[in-house]
């Protein structure tokens, strides 16, 4: 077992080294990630901005279970895109197991809970605040999903960072449906359990390095667009 | 302003009742409001003032009665021939100019079109110089001024105003006023509710008194403030509580 000195002092040849294994992985990582968050942002933000300005019966056990959806365990979603995309699944055929788009997938199935549930409850608050005006000027439907967006778009920013932090984090689902194949679908997460499990500990650290560097610059950007923006238009 | 007094009026409540947890908030209200004379509807706290502009405008719904627009029964197309300002603006978080292109584009319009009426109403509400500024944060009375010119940009016939300058300061008021006596004059129909008696006289050319969700008294200024013909509107407008 190598010292914590020297394990330190590889990791950080490593990355400034910027190896080519590890900035591979890092790259393959964020690839997915922000695939997902992306796909989970397009379907989560008009789900949440239509359960949270509509009432209807039964909205209650709508937004229970999706709330109840943002704790789905991982290993779980990646089983059952596994059966999906397995050779005796319904699509099988599309030859997606063990390749970076069926990570995406199991991530965006994560995230998008996260992201409706999260922007329900932010759009619900806006919808509040604005539907009596809405309704005065005569919004349709639509145009009203779309306003609430539009003015709910910093706390959305947040809301796609709380996605972010969990798909970036996640290693179950992306083990079980990308194998953690090296140069095919090795992110950061499957690539630290496996060096460890390796006891190569100088690249799993390097790696755990730069999965909170990651996680930390991204935060940064956001909220630095969020302060840009906000300052810019009085949010 | 283009319209005149037209399709949507006259506006009419016909045996309006909301009644919620067995207590009656409005009680039996009809009300017909014609072209013409600003009718303010003045009353103490509680009297169901806000209620009724909100019946009137779509946003509540009567637990009796209908409301009749133009001779017809209210319905979104007599919808879009109303703006309503409420006594606190919302105010989208955007700049002054984008809060006025936004009401104007849900409407369909485009263009120089929406960029002239933009310009326009930029004006009319003394706001040009703010224009490209946060509407979020302008000045109680720039933010109220903005919400009533973002409404009267759409051209309703009819124009409900809930309490437009209760929490404002004196100083921002005549502005406001000013805006409401305009629109007047181009033509659209004022129903203004305030708890300012100093107003509804300087506004108003038919006073309507509400008193526990019943209108108690109804006439044209200035001879209702000399003689309301109720006792209890008497009180009120002697500034006594009322209750």
């Amino acid at each position: 077992m190598e010292d914590t000195q020297s394990i330190l002092q590889v990791a950080l040849d490593l990355i400034v080294g910027a190896d080519a294994e590890l900035v591979e992985i890092v790259g393959l990582s964020l690839r997915v990630s922000l695939g997902a968050v992306a796909i989970a942002c397009v379907l989560g933000f008009p789900l949440g901005a239509a359960i949270g300005s509509a009432r209807f019966p039964g909205r209650g056990v709508v937004i229970v279970l999706l709330n109840t959806m943002m704790g789905l365990p991982p290993v779980v979603v990646g089983l059952a895109v596994y059966l999906l995309l397995s050779n005796a699944g319904p699509l099988g055929p599309l030859g997606l197991l063990y390749t970076p788009t069926a990570m995406i997938l199991a991530q965006t199935v994560l995230v998008t809970p996260i992201i409706a549930a999260l922007s329900r409850q932010v759009l619900e608050n806006l919808h509040d605040e604005y539907d009596d005006q809405f309704r005065s000027l005569g919004l349709t439907r639509r145009q009203t999903i779309a306003a609430l967006l539009w003015e709910g778009r910093y706390s959305l920013l947040t809301v796609s960072l709380a996605g972010f932090g969990r798909a970036i984090a996640e290693v179950g689902a992306v083990i079980i449906v990308g194998g953690n194949i090296k140069h095919v679908t090795r992110v950061m997460t499957t690539a630290i359990a496996l060096e460890t499990s390796k006891g190569d500990l100088s690249l799993a650290f390097a790696l755990g390095l730069l999965l909170v560097s990651v996680a930390v610059i991204v935060n940064l950007c956001v909220m630095g667009l969020r302060r840009i923006g906000g300052v810019a238009e009085g949010v | 302003m283009s319209s005149a007094f037209g399709e949507a009026l006259p506006l009419a409540a016909r045996g309006i009742v909301i009644e919620v947890d067995g207590q009656r908030l409005l009680d039996s209200v009809s009300l017909e409001l014609r072209a013409g004379p600003r009718s303010v509807i003045i009353g103490p706290n509680g009297a169901g003032k806000s209620l009724l502009l909100r019946v009137f405008h779509g946003l509540a719904q009567p637990t009796e009665g209908e409301v009749h627009s133009g001779g017809r029964r209210l319905e979104p197309s007599s919808l879009r021939k109303q703006g309503m300002v409420f006594q606190h603006p919302v105010l989208l978080r955007r700049t002054v100019a984008a809060n006025l292109r936004f009401a104007l584009h849900a409407r369909g319009s485009r263009g120089k079109e929406l960029r002239r009426r933009c310009d326009r109403w930029l004006e009319e509400a003394g706001l040009e110089h703010l224009a490209t500024r946060p509407a979020r944060v302008l000045s109680g009375g720039e933010r109220q001024r903005l919400a009533i010119a973002r409404t009267l940009s759409l051209e309703p016939e009819i124009l409900l105003l809930d309490e437009p300058t209760a929490s404002l300061d004196p100083a921002s008021i005549p502005a406001i006023e000013r805006m409401i006596d305009e629109a007047h004059a181009a033509g659209t129909k004022i129903v203004l509710v305030t708890q300012d008696l100093g107003q509804a006289r300087r506004l108003a050319d038919e006073v309507i008194f509400l008193h526990r969700g019943r209108i108690e008294a109804r006439g044209p200024a200035p001879g209702f403030f000399s003689r309301p013909g109720c006792a209890r509107a008497e009180a009120f407008l002697a500034g006594d509580v009322v209750d």
